[in-house]
């Protein structure tokens, strides 16, 4: 499953609203083959400090679901105009998803982190399997997840 | 209505309701095998005590859940290795990693969606309404069959795909409405049809305190594991965050370093029913209604098969009318009305035989009639009668389009139906009131063809073509059946002193001893069907004896001018005849040691003889017979003698009208004998009666006043089977 986002609406604060002072910043997160049903991943943002910034993507349609991404529930307060217009399909086992999307300039080489939550139905919650920073000494460099992210590389 | 609502989906969606009920089946057992393989779930351990017990095992625990199926489980983080374990609830030892098997999963998937996504998920339920509709549909087709939702428990007749649909049906009906009722539920709940409960638990600051440990927690020490849903701890590196308690109850937050509750959102009825509609789908935690479930849902591929067959057969069953008058040229109008198509076969060759004999016959369903023209001379009427009497599909509108016509013709009706319904050829004889209420002179009296007699068809045609000033001779083969050579072994002839001879006839296959073929399968009371050489049109017969006796055996009594009987009595041992088998199992003793009570007259005591040799098992049987003459015509009075002695028949009432004491017929033995058979009755006996008409009417006569005083009647014993008759 592959699909680029090159313009998504401006629903969180992290989405630059003038695109000159955005750079295009592509995150791909694959799957280890664990064989289950479709995996339920979120990509969001904090600071520093663990303070929730704004969430990148939902794969996963079913909100009553989403109690099992227990760090992004924690920290966003899990209401549905976090991930309002950013919302996909669950992704399989083994499977990749590539989302693009333009990131304020501000908001890149700042302390800032990406977080990846997944859960799958009958299997284990990964709260923040991965956490990397949004560094580009960092870019294309693949990092792996604790839980079902085989990978995750944030390429700018 | 009905019908169409019901048969035709069916078929359509047969396959897709298959796959759904059996991975349905495959699923309902798990809740049983998983209520054997989990340990019980103890009242009196707090939710405080496991979680201590679980947090000494672990470096960190994210959640204990306890799954729908009934599994304790803990997710766990231990430095790098992260996993999901089964515990004891009691005392929180691992029980081993807990995984959902590969196979349950693929068949859950095949269940809920056919293994695709959305699309599949809303095919499941969109079949789970079908289910529902189905079911509902079916049962009442059913109920107006048997003759009323009160007659929904009475035995099913029928082929074998009939009874089988009906009885599976039924069985079935109450599991199948409740799980399609819940899948829909949850299908729609899936898409969000069903608005979900999502209110936010309020946010709430912890006090930031240092943790404490599980175990003293007051909120959790306060909360039995019988009742837990979830528990998920803080996460270790943030302070504020706090212990999410889910119960049935509701949702609490509660404080990791004094154990308070910061918050409680208790659970919405909709939640609640969320949950028990899940439970009442899945049997999860209720492991025997999974498994009666998963029972009803095995009928599923069962009724499919047999539907399809029912579906195929009355397809196959409606003829093509060939050179169809169009209304206005036809001088003689055949208005069909059937629930299912064999009455249309009869009208194929009424109007074949019409129009060969120069009429121009329009034929078509009785809701179709059209305003006579004038050339119109007759209306001939077939309906068939459904089980309770009511009108069958194609005739629901007939007599508001008939109040309509200006012109009023001659009107002949002929009912088809089967006398074992208590109402016989109703709607055919609810018709003729209409009619003749309305004024409408009739062509000939109503004629009823019980059970789609080729032969009283055939004797209505020629009264018809009386009416009608020619010869018309119906031969009509209802179904053209597949015959097997039989050749006759011997033969016993009775009663020709007295004027009436009778037969007993026993057939074998053809062939050498060894090489003899089998014999088709039957039992006393089936029919053989009988060709004379040169109709077409089979006579029937009742059995003598069963299949397991190794001959066929009939007792025929000699017509004179009968066509068939007088080719039977005419046989010599070695000589062949062309027949086959039809189930009569309608005429069967009821299963169980209840009391039997034969009645027969003459030759009519053929299957009777027949029930009695089969009785090895000794069940009471009380055997009353009529006869002309104990010297001549006293039929297998031999063997019934020795049936006496090895307790195969318990008792024999003879009665011979020409016998020495001036002469007796059966009923009046019935009559002499009422306080026993009252009792016999009372014991919940079954009345079997096999003869002539005249016979069998008198019978009724003897034996009402027989049952009256236990406050039943014959129509009751009847439609509950307590009283069959074979009668020709």
């Amino acid at each position: 499953m592959k699909f680029v986002l090159s313009a998504v609406a401006a629903t969180t604060a992290l989405i630059a609203p003038v695109v000159a002072e955005a750079r295009q910043v592509t995150f791909e997160t694959t799957l280890k083959a664990y064989g289950g049903n479709g995996a339920y991943v979120v990509l969001y943002v904090t600071d520093a400090a663990g303070v929730y910034k704004g969430t990148l993507w939902m794969a996963g349609g079913k909100a009553k679901y989403y109690r099992h991404l227990s760090d992004w529930q924690r920290v966003s307060g899990g209401r549905p105009t976090e991930i309002d217009g950013i919302t996909g399909a669950s992704i399989g086992s083994g499977r990749t998803l590539k989302i693009s999307l333009d990131l304020a300039d501000a908001m890149i080489d700042a302390g800032y982190k990406v977080h990846v939550d997944t859960a799958v139905e009958d299997g284990m919650d990964n709260p923040s399997e991965v956490v990397v920073p949004l560094d580009t000494a960092a870019s294309g460099k693949p990092a792996p997840g604790k839980g079902y992210v085989k990978s995750f590389t944030v390429t700018f | 209505m009905l019908r169409r609502i019901h048969a035709l989906p069916g078929v359509v969606l047969a396959l897709g309701l298959t796959v759904m009920a059996l991975t349905g089946v495959a699923l309902s057992v798990q809740p049983a095998l998983d209520r054997l393989a989990s340990p019980a779930i103890p009242v009196g351990t707090s939710v405080a005590a496991l979680a201590e017990a679980v947090a000494a095992r672990h470096q960190g625990i994210d959640s204990i859940r306890v799954r729908p199926d009934g599994a304790v489980t803990v997710a766990f983080t231990d430095g790098e290795t992260r996993g999901v374990e089964r515990v004891d609830p009691a005392t929180g030892a691992g029980l081993g990693p807990y995984h959902v098997s590969e196979t349950t999963r693929v068949i859950t998937n095949l269940h809920r969606a056919f293994l695709t996504g959305d699309a599949g998920r809303a095919a499941t339920g969109a079949g789970a309404l079908a289910m529902l509709v189905l079911t509902v549909s079916g049962t009442l087709l059913l109920a107006r069959r048997l003759g009323g939702a009160g007659a929904l428990l009475q035995s099913i007749r029928g082929t074998p795909a009939q009874r089988w649909h009906g009885e599976l049906g039924r069985f079935a009906a109450a599991g199948l409405v409740l799980s399609s009722l819940t899948g829909a539920w949850m299908s729609a709940s899936s898409f969000g049809l069903i608005p979900e409960h999502e209110a936010a638990a309020p946010m709430v600051s912890a006090s930031g305190g240092a943790p404490a440990p599980a175990g003293t927690l007051a909120a959790l020490r306060a909360t039995d594991v019988a009742s837990l849903l979830e528990l998920t701890f803080p996460a270790p590196d943030d302070p504020t965050d706090t212990y999410g308690l889910r119960t049935s109850r509701g949702e609490a937050q509660i404080d990791a370093a004094t154990g308070a509750e910061l918050s409680f959102t208790p659970a919405t009825t909709l939640d609640r029913l969320n949950g028990m509609i899940r439970t009442l789908h899945t049997g999860q935690g209720a492991w025997v209604l999974g498994l009666v479930l998963g029972l009803s849902a095995a009928a599923v591929p069962v009724l499919g098969a047999t539907g399809i067959a029912m579906w195929w057969r009355r397809r196959a069953a409606r003829p093509r009318i060939a050179m169809n008058a169009p209304a206005r040229a036809a001088d003689t109008v055949l208005l069909v009305g059937s629930e299912g198509n064999s009455t249309w076969g009869f009208a194929a060759t009424l109007h074949d035989a019409l129009t060969r004999a120069g009429h121009h016959v329009h034929t078509a369903a009785m809701n179709d009639l059209q305003p006579f023209s004038a050339v119109t001379e007759r209306l001939l009427l077939l309906a068939a009668t459904h089980g309770d009497g009511a009108a069958p599909a194609s005739a629901t509108a007939f007599l508001s389009r008939l109040a309509r016509q200006e012109r009023r013709v001659p009107v002949a009706v002929l009912g088809f139906g089967d006398r074992c319904f208590p109402h016989f050829c109703g709607y055919a004889e609810e018709m003729l009131a209409a009619l003749t209420a309305n004024g409408w002179p009739q062509l000939l009296p109503m004629k009823r063809i019980d059970r789609r007699s080729a032969q009283e068809f055939a004797q209505w045609g020629r009264d018809l073509g009386t009416v009608l000033g020619h010869d018309l001779k119906l031969e009509h083969v209802a179904e053209p059946p597949k015959t097997v050579a039989l050749e006759l072994v011997e033969r016993e002839d009775y009663g020709v002193a007295v004027g009436a001879p009778v037969a007993i006839l026993r057939f074998r296959r053809p062939g050498t001893d060894g090489k003899a073929g089998r014999l088709p399968s039957f039992e006393p009371g089936d029919l053989v069907g009988i060709l004379p050489p040169g109709h077409p049109m089979p006579r029937f017969y009742s059995l003598a004896s069963s299949s397991c006796d190794g001959m066929l055996e009939i007792c025929v009594r000699l017509r004179a001018g009968g066509l068939c009987s007088t080719f039977l009595h005419a046989l010599a041992p070695g000589d062949r005849v062309e027949a086959f088998i039809r189930a009569n199992p309608t005429f069967r003793p009821a299963a169980g040691r209840a009391p039997l009570i034969l009645i027969g007259a003459g030759a009519g005591i053929g299957p009777l003889a027949g029930l009695v040799r089969a009785n090895a098992a000794g069940r009471p049987v009380h055997l009353y017979w009529g006869g002309r003459s104990p010297s001549s015509d006293f039929l297998y009075e031999h063997e019934l003698a020795q049936h006496l002695a090895e307790k195969r028949l318990t008792s024999l009432q003879t009665a011979f009208s020409r016998g020495p004491d001036g002469g007796a017929y059966v009923q009046d033995r019935i009559a002499a004998d009422a306080p026993r058979l009252r009792e016999l009755i009372r014991q919940g006996a079954q009345i079997l009666v096999c003869g002539g008409r005249d016979m069998a009417q008198a019978v009724t006569w003897a034996l009402d006043p027989i049952v009256r005083p236990l406050g039943l009647d014959l129509p009751t014993l009847k439609s509950s089977g307590r009283y069959v008759e074979d009668v020709y």
